[in-house]
Order: structure tokens, then C-alpha cells, then sequence
């Protein structure tokens, strides 16, 4: 075991000159299952591409923009988020039931996955470092609003925080308030307000004053 | 079981690091991890409770090394690997195959990986008998210490919450992670933030926990 892996390496594929323990360990798994036949490689590239180029948190914003503006559509949403999102084709992998929870002026809502980093894949893509760390974790449930400050997010004391702990296959995504400055912009203008950590709670839609 | 992977209300792991730029990957044997570990789950030898509770059998400082997640992946499909006899140890530390492979495994193929992440694998299966309890319902976390997988955390084992949604009726993890499916209702539990907590917490706190039939039971 080594502590060293992440301190002073940055990404180099290809670069054999000084492999890690966990690197060489990985190549090991990789280079035995291809060569008996148990994995494709070709398979490997079509994973790596699909998580890291294709899903991602667009996905869940065209989903929020539609609640937006759509009221039959957020109701839906809000009432059975499974079918809702399958209805756009966000179903799937990590995300077979999906819940969304709405936050008001009166409740907050923020999901976490304290046991692992369940997440909900095909609505935001593979979940941020910070998501998956301890640090967040351990804390979110204990002290959220601590939290939501490291994020620069205050909010009143009244306004009651629910925290979604992510136990079972079940997938929360977070509807934020829509900022009232953008009500009756066009959907490609919207969905630039609607960023990745404000559909986990973490943070509130973008404020529109701040896009250029 | 009681290992370090259950933290919810640990102190101790300091501030977020969101210096972080937030791409999936940061190392290429993230990616090539992630990527094997999707591959090798489609040769249907584990379940997902299988898999979490092979995780949550690292041993904590090993676990926390660099606080980084996809590295447990690593003894945890070495593991998998020895067990299901996809590798042996000695190919592992080889780092190349010196035996013949296991018969009768079929390699996921590229054209099939777009399908099989848009129909996923739900947890849902059909209902059996009614749900024992409603939303609104009163009901307490059991409190119980199993030295094997479960999806109830301890903060919540022996708090009362409120049923806050019926899921339908799912998998089991609890039984599920022994390779056993077991078909259970799944609720959305409430809990006050000061039930959990104490009377000196945030009085505006809740936490909603998915928790299955026989993990909770009947609060006055």
C-alpha cells in the first residue's frame, strides 16, 4: 500500500516510467482478463467513453428545465420521477427508480449516499470527488447546513433541511427553485442555470445575474 | 457490519476538498478500474450487495488510503477474482495468466454495453403480499449489529421516524449480499434530526433513510 498514489502524479496514460503500486496492480486485473477472455477490451473503451464523454449532469438539467417550465411535467416528475425521466431516455445503469424531491422556499433538500457514493448515473454522470469523500459523508447528516456554507450557500435557520441518504437502489435528484429573474427564458438559456451540485443540493441554480 | 464505510455522523474527516476539478477520473487506472470492473460485473458471478459488502470488508486504513474510492476497487476485485477462480493469487502477483481461464464465461461484447446501461438492473420486484406500513406511519430502525452487508446505517438503528414513502416492494440487500434474493417492502423513513441526534442538534434537520420491512417495526 502506498499513500503516495495522488500526491505529485497527475494523469498520464501511457507514461510507464514510475507506475504506482495501484496502477500496477490494475494493469495485473486488466491484463488477466483479456488475455482469458473474461473482458473485452473493446468493451473497456466503449464504458470509459460512455461515462466520461456522453452522461453527465446535462442530462439531469434538460430534465430540471422541463420541470421548469412544463407544470404537467413537474408534477410527474415530482409523483413518479421514473417514468418522468424515462419519458426523456434518462433511465438505467444506477438509476433504475429515480426520486425527486423539490425544494421550496421551506424545505431544502440535499442527497448523499452515506454507506458508499450511490448516485444517480444516467440523470448526472459518475459522481464528483468531493461526493464520494468522507468528509462529506460523515458530515452532511450531522451538520448539513456546515456543509452547504463550505459551498457558499447560506439559508435561514427556519427553513427546514432534508437530508436523502441514498440506502437502496433507489436515486434522488434534487429539483432546485428556479431563479424567478429567469422565468420566461428560452429552455438553452435555462439549462445554463442549472448546475451539476444544485441537482444534488449542494448548491443553489446558478443566479442569473452572474452569466455573461 | 460495523465498519468504517458506515460514517454517517463521524467526526474527524475535516473540510471538502473542492479544489478538486471534478472530472470522473483524475488517473488513467481509475478509468481502466471503473472500466473492469463494469466488464467483469456483466459476467454475472455477484450481486451488487455482493459487491458493496466485499467493499465494506476493507479494513478501515486501507479503505481510507487517499480517501479514494475507486482504489478500493482494487482488493475488492482481487478478491472476486481468487474467488470466483478468474485469476489466482499467483497470476494476480504474476500480473499475467499462467493457467487456463474458468469455462463457460461469456466476455461482455462492445456493441452490448449502450443497451445494458439504458435497461439497468432494477431492484424492483413484483408484490407478494400488502405493505405492512403507510405513509405516516410511526415506526423504529431495528437495532441490531450484523457482522455481515446491511443497507441500515447505525446512526438510525433504534430511532422512531415517520414512513415519508412506500418504494414498492425490492431486493434485499441483507440476504442479497449472500447471494439469497429475498423480496421485501422498501420505505422512505423520516427522522428528526434531534431523534437522531440529540435534543442539541438543528431542530430544522431531517433525514429520510430507505429502509426494508424487516428493519423496522411498528413505533407506539
Amino acid at each position: 500500500m502506498t499513500n503516495s498514489d495522488h500526491n505529485g502524479h497527475h494523469d498520464h496514460a501511457g507514461d510507464h516510467s514510475e507506475l504506482s503500486e495501484t496502477e500496477i496492480r490494475v494493469r495485473a486485473l486488466e491484463s488477466i482478463f483479456v488475455s482469458k477472455g473474461y473482458v473485452d477490451p473493446s468493451t473497456l473503451d466503449v464504458i470509459i467513453d460512455l461515462y466520461e464523454n456522453k452522461i453527465g449532469p446535462k442530462n439531469g438539467a434538460r430534465v430540471i428545465v422541463k420541470a421548469w417550465t412544463d407544470p404537467a411535467f413537474k408534477q410527474w416528475l415530482l409523483t413518479d420521477g421514473t417514468a418522468a425521466v424515462a419519458s426523456m431516455g434518462y433511465t438505467g445503469h444506477q438509476g433504475e427508480h429515480i426520486v425527486v424531491p423539490e425544494n421550496t422556499p421551506d424545505v431544502h433538500n440535499i442527497v448523499v449516499c452515506t454507506l458508499c457514493s450511490c448516485y444517480p448515473w444516467p440523470l448526472l454522470g459518475l459522481p464528483p470527488s468531493w461526493y464520494k469523500s468522507a468528509a462529506y459523508r460523515s458530515r452532511v447528516v450531522l451538520d448539513p447546513r456546515s456543509i452547504l456554507a463550505e459551498f457558499g450557500v447560506t439559508l435561514p435557520d427556519t427553513t427546514k433541511i432534508k437530508i436523502w441518504d441514498s440506502t437502496s437502489e433507489m436515486r434522488y435528484l434534487v429539483l432546485p427553485m428556479q431563479p424567478p429573474a429567469s422565468i420566461g427564458w428560452s429552455e438553452d438559456k435555462l439549462i445554463e442555470l442549472v448546475n451539476r451540485d444544485s441537482m444534488i443540493g449542494t448548491r443553489m441554480a446558478t443566479d442569473p445575474a452572474t452569466l455573461s | 457490519m460495523n465498519t468504517i464505510h458506515d460514517m454517517g455522523g463521524m467526526h474527524g474527516f475535516g473540510s471538502l476538498r473542492l479544489d478538486i476539478d471534478e472530472a470522473p477520473f483524475h488517473f488513467d487506472w481509475e478509468r481502466r478500474m471503473f472500466a473492469v470492473q463494469q466488464a467483469t460485473g456483466r459476467l454475472g458471478l455477484w450481486t451488487i450487495d455482493m459487491s458493496r459488502a466485499e467493499i465494506e470488508a476493507i479494513p478501515a486504513e486501507e479503505y481510507l488510503i487517499d480517501d479514494d474510492y475507486f482504489r478500493r476497487w482494487v482488493p475488492r476485485l482481487e478478491h472476486f477474482a481468487v474467488r470466483y477462480g478468474l485469476a489466482s493469487v499467483e497470476e494476480i502477483a504474476a500480473g499475467k495468466a499462467l493457467v487456463p481461464p474458468r469455462a463457460g464465461l461469456v466476455a461482455a461484447k462492445p456493441a452490448s454495453v449502450e443497451q445494458f446501461v439504458a435497461r439497468g438492473n432494477s431492484s424492483m420486484r413484483p408484490q407478494a403480499a400488502p405493505a405492512r406500513y403507510k405513509v405516516g406511519d410511526r415506526v423504529r430502525a431495528r437495532n441490531y449489529q450484523p457482522a455481515t452487508h446491511t443497507r441500515l446505517p447505525r446512526y438510525v438503528r433504534g430511532r422512531i421516524g415517520t414512513i415519508a414513502i412506500v418504494h414498492g416492494v425490492h431486493v434485499f440487500p441483507d440476504t442479497n449480499c449472500m447471494g439469497v434474493e429475498d423480496r421485501q417492502w422498501l420505505y422512505s423513513v423520516e427522522f428528526d434530526g434531534r431523534e437522531v441526534w440529540g435534543d442539541t442538534a438543528d431542530p430544522n434537520v431531517m433525514i429520510c433513510v430507505d429502509v426494508s420491512e424487516p428493519n423496522i417495526s411498528a413505533a407506539a
